[in-house]
């Protein structure tokens, strides 16, 4: 459709352009009046924190990019560099850092809000695979950045993570040696790291646009998990929920403040900073804490490529799930089996990531294997039956009426934040 | 993972009680095997202690370093350490950061001979060193260090605080964690038994002992006194931003715990609207 | 503000809108301005450490002093050194470019100052400039024999046609400002510090 937009903007300056190019229109419809059910609980937060985190990792990262040296003879010098020399460098490192650990916190919480809550499902599906991606893509990004300050752990961790696809048959070796540029981790490898990690992180924002795109579709789930019925059921974007997030955005800098300011390598291993030295593999070999359950998967199955299989296979399952979970009933409040059974996977997967730092050793492959069971089976086998055999408790006949009817609250008397219910 | 080995098994703790349980089953089957009164005893299979928890000054949200004692422990540096251990990140001019004055640091500096470029002929000459030098290395490659030192790498000790489980508590068990070895247990040749050290066997000679240095502030030389002293310049060199991060850190804390509130009564405000 | 006429039925939401007791407005405008505020002081605080971080970094800042043994500069001739990643004209003048340095009339200079300004009391033959116009900063020729000196003998900017005297002063434009000197001392006759 060709023709003028007919702007509402009052601003001439703002008319003129939105009348040409209708992005203040754009903006006005989707973050401004954008009608958004209700009920959402904090939990609602991590898709925005998400997004201020990934601001922050790429405001951060350029910054550093003008001092790193992406050299295996000078990168380490560099990081230290910044540590020391660079004004402010320390900060900007160390935030960089932990923003990656946080990154991870708030879209672990991301996701497993997604679980909990039935956000998977229909018509949402797409909406959710675009966020396998995302994480897909965040995990690359992370790993290749972890490599660059070219200490122990970051040419170990390339070593070993490169060496999963010496698994696949016949051309995995190939494979391994096209990924390294070389015969073993060098050089050329931390090079092309640099180029994808610099790279990665805006074909990210690529995706959050489209996930954004398909939520704005498809309209956001709610902690009821029922679809929106009246207007009375939503209320605008703004200021509503620019208030809300704002709030947990505070609270996540509060985070993010404490890690960088009093604890900064409370994540960090030790050994990244010993400088890179491939003739001595660390005594203990372990990848950052968010990749600690899919290492654990790894190294509960016996065997070389059954193991990378499993390992890909605990990710690939998540884009299947919409199509594994069979229960009409979205959200885990009225599923009262389902729910029970999130909290044990949320419980396999943290021992996952208890294995995954620990040595293969003792009862620690005997969890490491029951956990890895467990994950595979909640997802191939009890969803698909469950949703045949539960019996969901009855869902509630709109977002309103529950918020409505529950007790008319004098206004402002307790002001108990609805959100809460 | 300084931080996170802890949380890690408390989570598992907290994720599954039962894990733990057999957890300290399976150490406790391990332990009659290590303790074994075998004719040969392998330091390996001797546990190592818990570290002590020393009370140092730049612990805590508020925590300093000590000047006084990180300056003597540059001079243990410089006496002791420096004779092994390079420290190559570090510049004469970081320590002001310390508190040494503009004169001692030209004065340190000048003390080593630096390369210093070419002459007209194109011949390699020396220069007394200048603050913006980097920290002289007692040798000039791996191999001459390692040829020097029976095979074993004096590791460079700018990061070394970061770079070792523990921290400063390590660094210090170490330097006061030698000991004769147990009875039975035997040294491969060329090294030393430590307490703390992982596998107990340690190709460094104790460095330190009691009146290793001269202290000129009438501070007493004690093993434990020296090791805490250079322990404190270690970390210094190690986190040399330590103390700027922490205050910086605390005002922004305030200032964000402000922030939310003020945000969380707007939200309160706007959301009032709704009934 | 536009709203569409499909949520015209929610609650408040805009600015003007606001139908709530008259104090409770108020309080919330205020609580607004300082949570606004509030927000721009912490944008602020997150934009300076990065703008701050383009700035000379420690070592390069500590980038040492340069020393110029001056005994092998014949008079007449100057050489180029390099400080601070920039230029450093030492110029040995003859006692005819002196004396047309001390002689000029400031009132004729674009920038007026005088020459007995420009060197160190004591060293009138040594004239330490740093070697930038100040036009567009490109490097005035003029520090080689060869070189086109210009009219007034000292240095000329192949860029724009500046011009220089033989005490680094500007004589003809665009540039608008003398050569800048920069900070040195003479450790003694023959030798100078800079920086």
């Amino acid at each position: 459709m060709v023709g003028l937009n007919k702007s509402d903007f009052k601003n001439p300056v703002i008319n003129w352009i939105d009348t040409r190019m209708p992005v203040f229109t754009l903006m006005q419809k989707e973050y401004g009046s954008f009608p958004t059910p209700k009920n959402f609980n904090y939990f609602w937060n991590f898709g925005a924190l998400a997004m201020v985190n990934l601001v922050l990792m790429i405001i951060t990262g350029v910054f550093l990019a003008m001092n790193y040296a992406p050299n295996s003879m000078l990168a380490f010098d560099s990081v230290e560099r910044i540590m020391r020399d660079v004004n402010w460098g320390w900060l900007i490192r160390y935030a960089h850092m932990n923003g990656a650990s946080m990154f991870f916190i708030v879209v672990y919480v991301h996701l497993f809000r997604g679980l909990y809550y039935g956000s998977y499902k229909a018509p949402r599906e797409l909406l959710w695979m675009l966020g396998v991606v995302i994480l897909l893509l965040m995990m690359a990004t992370a790993f290749m950045g972890y490599v660059l300050p070219w200490g122990q752990m970051s040419y170990w961790g390339a070593t070993v993570i490169t060496n999963l696809f010496s698994a696949i048959p016949l051309v995995g070796k190939s494979i391994v040696t096209w990924l390294w540029g070389g015969f073993a981790v060098d050089n050329p490898t931390l090079n092309r790291f640099f180029s994808l990690h610099y790279l990665l992180p805006f074909v990210i924002v690529g995706v959050v646009f489209l996930h954004v795109v398909a939520l704005h579709i498809t309209g956001s789930n709610n902690p009821l998990g029922i679809e929106v019925k009246t207007p009375q059921d939503t209320i605008p974007f703004h200021p509503y929920y620019t208030i809300k997030d704002s709030v947990g955005i505070c609270v996540f800098f509060i985070v993010l403040a404490l890690l960088v300011f009093f604890a900064p390598n409370f994540f960090a291993s030790p050994d990244n900073y010993i400088p890179a030295n491939p003739l001595q593999t660390p005594a203990e070999i372990v990848p950052e804490w968010y990749f600690l359950p899919f290492y654990a998967i790894l190294r509960s199955v016996p065997n070389k490529l059954g193991g990378v299989m499993m390992m890909f296979g605990a990710i690939a399952v998540l884009f299947v799930l919409p199509w594994l979970d069979t229960s009409p009933v979205r959200s885990a409040r009225f599923r009262p089996i389902y729910r029970q059974l999130f909290w044990l996977l949320v419980i396999s997967v943290f021992a996952l990531g208890a294995v995954g730092a620990h040595r293969p050793q003792g009862v620690w492959v005997v969890i490491g294997r029951l956990a890895t069971l467990y994950y595979f089976l909640h997802f191939l086998v009890i969803l698909p039956i469950l949703g045949k055999l539960e019996r969901p408790l009855p869902l509630p006949e709109s977002i309103s009426r529950p918020v409505l009817g529950g007790g008319k609250m004098p206004s402002g008397a307790t002001a108990k934040p609805m959100e809460k219910a | 993972m300084r931080g996170l080995k802890r949380l890690s098994l408390s989570v598992a703790a907290a994720a599954c009680a039962a894990t733990l349980a057999s957890a300290a089953w399976a150490q406790a089957g391990d332990k009659p095997a290590a303790k074994a009164p075998a004719h040969e005893i392998s330091t390996a299979d001797i546990p190592v202690p818990p570290l002590p928890h020393i009370d140092w000054s730049f612990n805590g949200p508020f925590g300093t370093y000590d000047r006084a004692s990180a300056q003597r422990g540059f001079l243990i540096y410089q006496q002791v350490c420096s004779n092994c251990h390079s420290m190559d990140q570090l510049y004469y001019r970081n320590l002001e950061g310390i508190g040494l004055s503009e004169d001692q640091i030209k004065a340190i500096a000048a003390s080593v001979q630096v390369p210093g470029g070419v002459n007209d002929q194109g011949q390699p000459i020396e220069r007394p060193g200048k603050p913006s030098d980097h920290f002289k290395a007692p040798f000039p490659n791996e191999q001459a260090a390692r040829a020097a030192n029976g095979g074993a790498l004096p590791p460079d000790q700018s990061v070394l605080e970061l770079a070792r489980e523990g921290g400063a508590d390590y660094l210090y068990a170490i330097l006061t964690g030698y000991a004769d070895p147990p009875p039975g247990v035997k040294l491969m040749s060329g090294m030393n038994y430590n307490t703390y050290f992982p596998g107990h066997q340690i190709a460094m000679p104790q460095p330190l002992q009691e009146g290793s240095v001269q202290y000129t502030d009438g501070v007493k030389p004690t093993l434990d006194q020296e090791a805490k002293d250079v322990v404190t310049f270690l970390t210094w060199a190690a986190n040399p931003e330590m103390e700027e991060r922490k205050q910086t850190g605390v005002r922004i804390i305030l200032f964000l715990i402000f922030l939310t509130g003020v945000t969380y009564a707007v939200k309160r405000r706007v959301w009032s609207d709704l009934h | 503000m536009a709203d569409t006429a499909a949520h015209s039925s929610h609650p408040g939401g805009h600015s003007g809108a606001g139908h709530g007791p008259g104090d409770g407005t108020t309080k919330r405008d205020f609580l607004k301005m300082v949570a606004g505020a509030g927000a721009l002081v912490g944008a602020g605080a997150i934009a300076w450490p990065l703008i701050d971080s383009m700035n000379p970094s420690q070592d390069v800042l500590a980038l040492s002093s340069v020393e110029v043994n001056l005994a092998p500069i014949p008079e007449g001739s100057g050489i180029t050194v390099l400080w601070q990643g920039k230029p450093i004209f030492v110029r040995h003048r003859t006692a005819a470019e002196i004396k047309a340095a001390e002689d000029v009339k400031l009132s004729d200079l674009i920038e007026p100052q005088s020459d007995a300004d420009r060197v160190k009391p004591g060293h009138a033959p040594w004239i330490v400039l740093i070697g930038i116009c100040t036009h567009l900063g490109c490097i005035p020729l003029g520090n080689k024999p060869t070189d086109p000196r210009g009219e007034w003998g000292g240095w000329f900017c192949p860029c724009h046609g500046s011009q220089y005297d033989t005490s680094g002063r500007v004589r003809h434009g665009p540039a608008p400002l003398n050569l800048y000197l920069p900070p040195y001392a003479f450790e003694n006759d023959t030798k100078i510090k800079i920086g």
